[in-house]
């Protein structure tokens, strides 16, 4: 295993939701990145973004990682669960939020 | 023009035998974007439905129509979009 599958093996392991992107959640760099961002942001549920165009290994490392040949790629609770077009699917037919209270990830409560 | 759509439309045909298809070209809409460039065939977005999916989850499917679509996707294709279902 390189460096860089392990860092990523790391990252979708530490954190609960993680979305590698093209740009970063403030500022998407590719449309499809972008929809992803605003399913996320709708649902308000909390995640971590990476900019694979920061840095190419990663950029390649993350489509070996899942053999997935696409970004954006979504991981919840270390599981990966799809790119752009699955996400959307899911979210249009409520599997994604039956999935995400399932796996105990919800909005913050506002006071 | 048109030749990456007819080799998409033929390899999906061929592998999945699908009760419907339809490959459209919008590299238009992506004009400017990355990864876009003069004469289209950059961007497209695949509907199909096969019976062959029967059975499988979304990701699993996706993975088999990239697997299939391999040779297109190493050369000038950029994105692809796919709506698929098994009926």
């Amino acid at each position: 295993m390189t460096d860089v599958q392990a860092w990523i093996a790391e990252e979708v392991k530490t954190n609960d939701m993680v979305l590698f992107m093209k740009g970063t959640p403030a500022m998407p760099m590719c449309g499809f990145s972008g929809q992803v961002v605003q399913i996320l942001d709708y649902l308000k549920v909390p995640y971590k973004g990476i900019n694979v165009l920061a840095d190419d290994a990663v950029r390649q490392g993350i489509k070996e990682f899942s053999n997935w040949p696409t970004i954006p790629q979504l991981y919840v609770k270390g599981e990966f669960v799809g790119g752009c077009d699955i996400v959307r699917e899911m979210f249009q037919a409520g599997e994604l939020q039956d999935m995400l209270a399932e796996k105990g990830i919800t909005a913050p409560q506002t006071a | 023009m048109g030749a990456v759509r007819d080799s998409i439309t033929r390899t999906l045909t061929e592998a999945f035998q699908p009760a419907s298809l339809e490959v459209v070209d919008e590299s238009h809409l992506h004009k400017g974007h990355a990864g876009w460039s003069e004469g289209g065939e950059t961007h497209f977005r695949v509907r199909i439905t096969a019976p062959a999916f029967a059975g499988m989850t979304r990701v699993a499917i996706h993975r088999a129509i990239n697997d299939a679509l391999k040779a297109e996707l190493a050369g000038d294709v950029h994105a692809l979009a796919i709506e698929a279902k098994a009926a």
